[in-house]
Formats: C-alpha cells, structure tokens, sequence
C-alpha cells in the first residue's frame, strides 16, 4: 500500500550575491588544498599499510608480520617506555619552573623564561650534539659518568637526557598558562578560611593546573615518541620506532612495514590530540571571565628557593647551548681547544651545507608567507563567511588534523602519494615547493588557532553592517579585518619561519641533494662522522633562528607602531 | 498586500534545529512609523529583526519592503541600515571612515561624501569627531556613531538590536530620546529590539510584545499597557498585581470584595496595576474601598512601593505606589492602615 506523507513546506533559501560566490570558491580552494597535501597523503599511509607486496589488498597482515618481528616489537616498547620516562621527568621539572613563574616573586622572569625558550630556536638534535660533548666517548664528563654506573651516553640514557632538554620549553608554555589562568578569589576565601598552604596547593593549585598537566603530559609523550632527530644522533643501536620507519622505507625499501610503523605513531598523537580537545573544553568552562588574576605577595624564603630552583634548570640548559657552542669553534675535539672556525668552513664550503643553508632560508621564507597567508585567509573563510556549512565542518577539521600528525608520519605520506608514478604532481616531488607545503601543514594548526583567536576577538557584526553597508567582504578584509590582526599575522610568520630553519622530521623524506636543507645537512654531517661540522651548522641554525626571531619582533613593533595606533587612544 | 504599510511579514517561521525560535509571525509596518521588539530573552525578537535585515534566513514565509518581495535577498540587496548592541565600529577606522564607509563603495565624490560626513556627525551631536578613533569615545557617543554610519547611505528602514543595552542608566535615557527625536526628523521608519519596557513605552509609535515566539500584541504604548492582551503583556509590561478571583454571575469575587464583571462563571485572575489602587481622593460613600494595613515599605525615592494586606482582600497582599510626601503627610508606617479604593474598569480579567 502506498504511504502518502503531507508534504514538508519548502525551507527558504536565500539566494546567493554574486559575492558570496568568491567566498565559497576560496573556501573550496582551501579545501581542496588540504585534501591534497593533508588528507590524501594520510589515506596513502593507510592503503600502503593494508596492501601487499605485489600491491594486493591483505587486510591486516602487514600488522600481524609486524608483531611477529621481534626486533621491530622491541622498538614499540623502546619507544614507549622512553617515552614514559621523560614525561615523568621532564613534566614535574617544568611544572615546578612554571609555578616558580607564575606564583611567585622571583626576579628576572622573563631572563628565566627567555633562557628555557632558546632550545625552540635549534633543531631539537642539538641537545644530543651537546650531550655527546659532555658525556661521549670522548666527553668531559664520562668519567663522572661512568662513577654513576652509567656504561655510555649511547641509547636510551643519552635519548632521555635529550629529550628532556628538548621537551621542556613545550611542557613549560602550557603549564606556564594553565598556572597563570587563576583565580584569586579561591585563594582569598582560602585564607581566609585559615587554610595552610599545604592544603591550598592540594585543594586548589593542583585541580586548577589539572588540565595543563595532562595536556603537558601527552604532549610531551608524544613529542618523544615521534621524534626523529635525537635517537639518530645518540641512539646508538637503540632502536625505536621513529628510527624505524627511516630505516624500513629509506634504507630497505620495505613500504608497508613502513607504513604500519607510521600507523603506530600515529595512534599516541591522535590520543594526545583527543584527549586535549576534550580537556581544553573543560579547562575554559572552569574559568569565567569574572575571574580576578593571582597575584603572588613576596615570601623571601619561599622565593629564594624558587630562584635557587630556576638558576639551576637554566645552567643546565645554558650548559647544554653552551658546550654546543663552544665545540663548534673548537679546533680539533678534544685536544686542540683553540677557538678557530674550521667547523664552519668545513661544513658550508667543503660538506655544501651554504647551499642548504639558502634552501632552508628560501623554505622558511615561503613557509612563513604562503604559509601566513593561507591560514589566515582560510581561518577567516571559516569564521567570518557564511554558508556551505558542510565543507565548514570539514575544512574545520582538517586543519585541525595536523596537531595530530608527527612531522614523519607526514613526510612518509607525501613520499606515498607524491611519489606514485601515476599521480598527475608527482613533478612535485623532491622540489622545495613541496617541502615548503609540507611544513605549512606540519605546522597548519598552531597558526591556525592564533588566527582563530585574533578572528573570534573581532565584532562579529563586522560582516553584518558592512553587508548593510553594500560593501563586499573582501573589502572589510582588506581594510578592517586584516589591519586589525597584523600582530597575530607577524606571529603566526614567526612561528613558520622559526619551525621551518629547525624541523628534520618531515623533510627527511622528501629532499633531493639540490633541494637537502640545512637540519638534513646537520644529519648527514652526523652520520659521516663531522660531528665538529654538524654542531657548527646547527649553531648555525640557532643564530639564523635567532636573528629571525629579532626581526619578527622589530617588524612586530615596527606594525603596531604603524597600524596599531587606535589602539592606544585610551580616553 | 496592504498597499499602506511599508514592511509586511507573512507566516514568518523560524527553526534552529528542533528548536522553533518564531511560529507564524504576521505583521505590518507603515512608513515613517518606529516600532519596538519587546519581549523577554530569547523570545525571538532579534531572531526577526535578523530575519528582516537577511542575516538569518527564515525557515517559512515571506518578507515585503516596499512593495518588493526580499524574502530571498542577501543582506547587499536590501535597503536597510543597522546598529549592533556592540556598536560594530570598526575599530581601526576614524570617525569619519567609520560613517563614510558605505558611501566610499557607491562612488560618492569625495568632496560630497566628506560633507556628508561633517553632516551626519553634526546630526548625532558629534560635530568635530571625525579625526578621532572609535576607542577614544565613550559607549554613548560610539553608539551615535554607529547610527550616523547606519543612516549615511539614507535607507529606507533603520534597524536597531538593542542598542542601548551596553550604556550605563544615565547615558541610556539621554540616547533614546534622542533616537526618537532623530527618526521624528527623518521620518525614517524604523524598528528597535529591546527587552526594556520602559524604554520601548517611551520611544515607539507601536510595540510588538513577543513571547516563545509568538507575537502576543501589537498596540501603542497606551494600548500595550492599559490594555494587555493578555496576562503575558500585563505581567512583563509594567508592574502588576495578580489575585485569584471567581467570576459568578455577572460578578467577580474575591476576599470581601464584589465588583462587576462580564463574561462566564469561571475560575479566573485579576490583574491589577499599583496605581490603579488609590488612596486619595477617597470620598465618604465610595464603592470599593476597603481598609489595609500596611506590611512593608520599599523606599524608592519620590515613590514607595508599599506591601498592604486586607482582611477585604482575603489571604492576599497588594502592592501600591504611594508618594513619599503622601506617607510623610499622613505620618505612615509600616503597621498604620488606611483606606484603599479600587478603579473597577482599570482590572484586567483573564
């Protein structure tokens, strides 16, 4: 029997400007943008781990090969318990010089803050470099060492003492935050209530830095995890997984090993990246913008030892910079000390690296360009325009993906995808094009949520009057939108061209020798054995990373000199 | 289509989701007239005013401006300016640039935009402004330039969304009336969402009361308020007091009290405005006095809200406006009573 059902009265649509229609295509654009260098490459990991040698659709028996190989299972768990290891030492040691920053009257914060930032400005392998000086065959330290019961800095020691130099700063800014949104009033009514400081810490400190420290925790655990640079250097014939996949694709050609590898880092950042959103959507419902700052009072000894504290984790990393840079002038470690610039001749005439040196400079510059504009034209296609809602929700997605991507999983997709003979931009492959692509989506999300923010703080009627007005959007973009966000536009520069100098895991896959990079030459140099030459270049680095950052922060207050002047019209 | 009014809405309906923001909304609107939204939050008023400026788009039903079907146009193509509760001034323009923003695009020479400008900024009371930033101005003064921007390009309907609500008390009185006396002058017509009854009684030709959406009466402000059509409109539109009374036989009873009342015999209640209770002139021999006690005074200034209870008016207490000088005069307090009469035509019966 035919169902006859009332007919639904017709949803009004309303009909689209012409306007509205360049909206939709760059949001298209956007879109398709992501799929390529994002999503397709990802998906080819995922065919490659379920396909066969002969190419062969054989479900889940790359994974059962892995688990039946011991010495790839060994990795796993290398990798997992190193992991575990740092984060319990490298988070309980940022957390106390986050609360020495955040809650107490500690002079010189911003010199103690500044210091424990610098590892962000080298590739994370220069702490590795630096340990090798200290506590290598022929460091200055290994007797000490030794007296400790530590054989050699090789493998796992060396890997977690590096890596908790390199995780530090990024455990230290979320838990810095997470310690400094806070509210006095708790700690007015504590007091005065009578409560001890003991109970304070445990009853109000602690449950409000929660969120930081998780989030901490799993950032730091996978940071570890995924991390390339380190385990190469000071790995020694401790394998784990991220060194793996580089030897299971590069060196033996073994694809879909490769690729179920690939899958198993994967897993950790996905986690890490669900368990963050869940938690920082927690966080900012415990915080209502009533809240009043905490203001630490001055406690002379509790401050003392605080400062006690913070002097001795910034020796160690001054310690750390410090010896890398004080080798890479050395003549001839250990024995002829005197200061010379050997290293650096060697490596930027004789090893080639000048010419890295330019296409890391041409990369990070285009990174932080088309990277910049890219992500700022798109976050504000997504939070400023309206329709399509379903390619919103995807485009949204999608940049918020790379957040769960390590850096090599990526590079392993691009090398899938890009590389296939049958794919119509397989001309890409190898040119510093892609490589710069590639690092714009390694890094997409952070830039993204800085234009996000800078976005949401805008009027969100801005787009409703000058629709009134009769002034098409990509006006208001131009005059209003963008001059009012140039500030988080610089950052968002800065922090592209800054990861692009520094970044290996990514590129490590895609580079040709005309197009190999400065943080690849460092590894080469490495593995040639020029660990004087290697040092030299990653100080390098630093100091290009450094100058950079100089200039982000000039150009930073050179704009809103210039288009920040509303701003300061205080009545 | 009514060829008199200038805005017609027809079977206006809106859902987000499962969730139905307006059901049914029909209204007209003349030329020149200023109309007020009121209603309680989240009753659908500025759903409906975004649905006439095109910002959201209703699920059913039709939109007229002047006799042209905008139902389905994009905000651009309708003829209307806008002020925001945020003011929505572009922060990083001046004064001027702010207000010259919608003539710059029509490719209005600049001499005449510039004197357009000076023209509107003197028109808001801002005369000598146009150099300066939005951040420099108070609330109140952003607010106006957010209203000469809006008026700049002349439209033919002016759109308020509670643009007074981010003023402080002082600053919001002085504005309004000065909207009022700007949209007199312009004859533009013009629609204002507020949820203050005070100031839509004081500023609009007509008000639109609206609750869960659902428009629950349209009328002047006299209208609105000495004729509610309903116990929604008297409850939200100014103060009132509510009893319980039985209707019998042409009569209404409650405590002591008889008064006449048409209708059915029924259950109802009576709503009772505090100034529809008077306590002079009362003249020996007066229907429908009775004798209270007073149990509080709330002190309010030239007036005082005053709490009485009756053994006339059973269980029940009545709130009454009563002067300052009036209480002084006749030296009351809280326990003293006195004799109250009734306006038996002022009760609303529902």
């Amino acid at each position: 029997m035919p169902v006859f059902t009332a007919p639904l009265p017709a949803t009004v649509r309303q009909r689209a400007h012409w306007i509205d229609h360049i909206a939709y295509a760059a949001l298209a654009l956007a879109a398709l943008i992501l799929v390529v260098f994002l999503a397709a490459p990802l998906l080819a990991i995922l065919q490659q781990a379920l396909l066969g040698k002969s190419g062969d659709f054989i479900w889940f028996d790359n994974f059962i090969d892995y688990a039946k190989t011991p010495a790839l299972l060994e990795s796993l768990w290398n990798s997992l318990w190193v992991s575990s290891v740092v984060t319990l030492v490298a988070v309980p040691l940022a957390f106390g010089f986050a609360y020495a920053l955040a809650r107490s009257c500690m002079p010189y914060k911003a010199l103690f803050r500044g210091i424990t930032l610098i590892p962000l400005l080298a590739p994370s392998l220069l702490s590795a470099i630096s340990l090798i000086y200290w506590f290598g065959n022929q460091g200055v330290l290994k007797g000490s060492m030794q007296g400790l019961g530590i054989d050699q800095i090789y493998g796992a020691p060396g890997i977690v003492v590096a890596e908790c130099f390199a995780v530090f700063p990024h455990a230290l800014m979320i838990l810095v935050t997470a310690l400094t949104l806070s509210d006095a009033r708790l700690y007015e009514a504590a007091d005065a209530m009578g409560t001890s400081a003991r109970r304070k810490f445990f009853t109000i400190t602690l449950p409000g830095a929660k969120y930081g420290l998780i989030s901490a925790a799993l950032v730091t655990f996978t940071l570890v995890m995924t991390d390339f640079g380190i385990p190469k250097v000071i790995g020694g014939n401790f394998n784990v997984l991220a060194t793996d996949v580089f030897k299971l694709v590069i060196g033996q050609q073994d694809f879909s090993k490769g690729a179920v590898v690939a899958i198993l880092l994967l897993a950790p950042a996905v986690l890490t990246f669900a368990v963050d959103k869940y938690v920082s959507k927690r966080q900012t419902a415990m915080l209502t913008a009533r809240a009043v700052p905490y203001r630490p009072t001055p406690s002379r000894g509790y401050d003392w030892v605080m400062t006690l504290y913070c002097c001795a984790i910034a020796f160690l990393v001054l310690a750390m910079l410090g010896m890398a840079v004080f080798a890479s002038f050395a003549s001839f470690w250990p024995y002829n000390l005197t200061p010379s610039l050997r290293h650096y001749t060697m490596g930027l005439v004789d090893a080639e690296v000048g010419a890295g040196f330019l296409n890391s400079l041409k990369m990070a510059a285009g990174t932080a360009f088309f990277g910049t504009a890219l992500v700022f034209c798109s976050a504000y296609l997504l939070e400023k325009t309206k329709g399509m809602d379903g390619l919103r929700g995807f485009v949204r997605m999608l940049a918020m993906l790379p957040m769960a991507v390590p850096g090599l999983v990526l590079g392993l997709g691009y090398i899938f995808f890009f590389n296939a003979p049958d794919n119509p931009l397989n001309g890409l492959y190898h040119t510093l094009a892609l490589l710069t692509l590639c690092t714009i989506v390694h890094f997409y999300t952070t830039g993204h949520l800085t234009a996000v923010t800078a976005l949401k703080a805008l009027d969100g009627e801005f787009e409703a009057v000058s629709a009134s007005l009769k002034v098409p959007f990509f006006k208001t973009f131009w005059r209003v939108t963008l001059p009012i966000c140039t500030p988080a536009l610089v950052d968002i520069a800065r922090y592209f061209f800054i990861n692009a100098m520094t970044t290996i895991s990514a590129v490590v896959f895609l580079y040709s020798p005309e197009t190999k990079v400065a943080s690849i030459a460092i590894l080469n140099l490495d593995e040639a054995g020029e660990i004087g030459a290697a040092t030299a270049m990653a100080v390098l680095i630093g100091a290009a990373s450094t100058i950079a950052t100089l200039l982000f922060m000039a150009l930073a207050w050179w704009v809103n000199r210039r288009t920040q002047a509303w701003r300061s019209g205080a009545r | 289509m009514n060829n008199d009014t200038f805005l017609n809405l027809r079977h206006i309906r809106k859902e987000f989701g499962g969730f139905t923001a307006l059901q049914d909304i029909n209204l007209d609107i003349r030329k020149g007239e200023f109309v007020c939204f009121l209603g309680p939050s989240g009753c659908g008023k500025t759903t409906l005013l975004r649905i006439i400026a095109g910002l959201e788009v209703q699920t059913s039903g039709e939109v007229h401006q002047g006799g042209r079907d905008i139902s389905r146009l994009p905000p651009a193509l309708r003829d209307y300016g806008i002020v925001f509760q945020s003011y929505a001034l572009f922060p990083n323009l001046s004064v001027a640039d702010n207000v010259a923003y919608g003539l710059v695009n029509r490719k209005t020479p600049k001499a005449e935009a510039a004197k357009r400008v000076s023209e509107l900024v003197k028109l808001v009371g801002l005369p000598g402004s146009e150099s300066k930033y939005p951040s420099q101005l108070s609330g109140g003064q952003q607010q106006r330039i957010a209203l000469a921007r809006a008026l700049a390009t002349s439209p033919g309907l002016l759109l308020l969304d509670e643009p007074l609500s981010a003023l402080d008390a002082l600053e919001r009185v002085r504005l309004r009336s000065e909207i009022r006396a700007l949209q007199q002058k312009l004859g533009v017509t013009t629609i204002m969402v507020t949820h203050d009854q005070e100031e839509a009684l004081s500023v609009a030709d007509r008000i639109v009361v609206m609750n869960h959406g659902l428009i629950e009466q349209v009328g002047t402000p006299m209208e609105v308020y000495r004729e509610p059509a309903s116990p929604f409109v008297a409850d939200f539109v100014g103060k009132v007091n509510v009893m319980p009374v039985r209707v019998s036989g042409g009569q209404m009873r409650f405590g002591a009290l008889c008064l006449p009342c048409d209708g059915a015999d029924r259950e109802a209640k009576i709503y009772l405005r505090p100034e529809d209770v008077l306590a002079r002139p009362i003249a020996p021999g007066d229907a429908h006095v009775f004798d209270a006690t007073i149990e509080k005074i709330e002190f309010l200034g030239s007036f005082c809200h005053v709490h009485v209870a009756s053994p006339a008016l059973g269980g029940h207490k009545l709130t009454v406006y009563l002067s300052l000088n009036f209480l002084s005069e006749q030296s009351l307090q809280v326990g003293s009573s006195l004799p109250l009469k009734l306006l038996p035509e002022r009760i609303k019966v529902f």
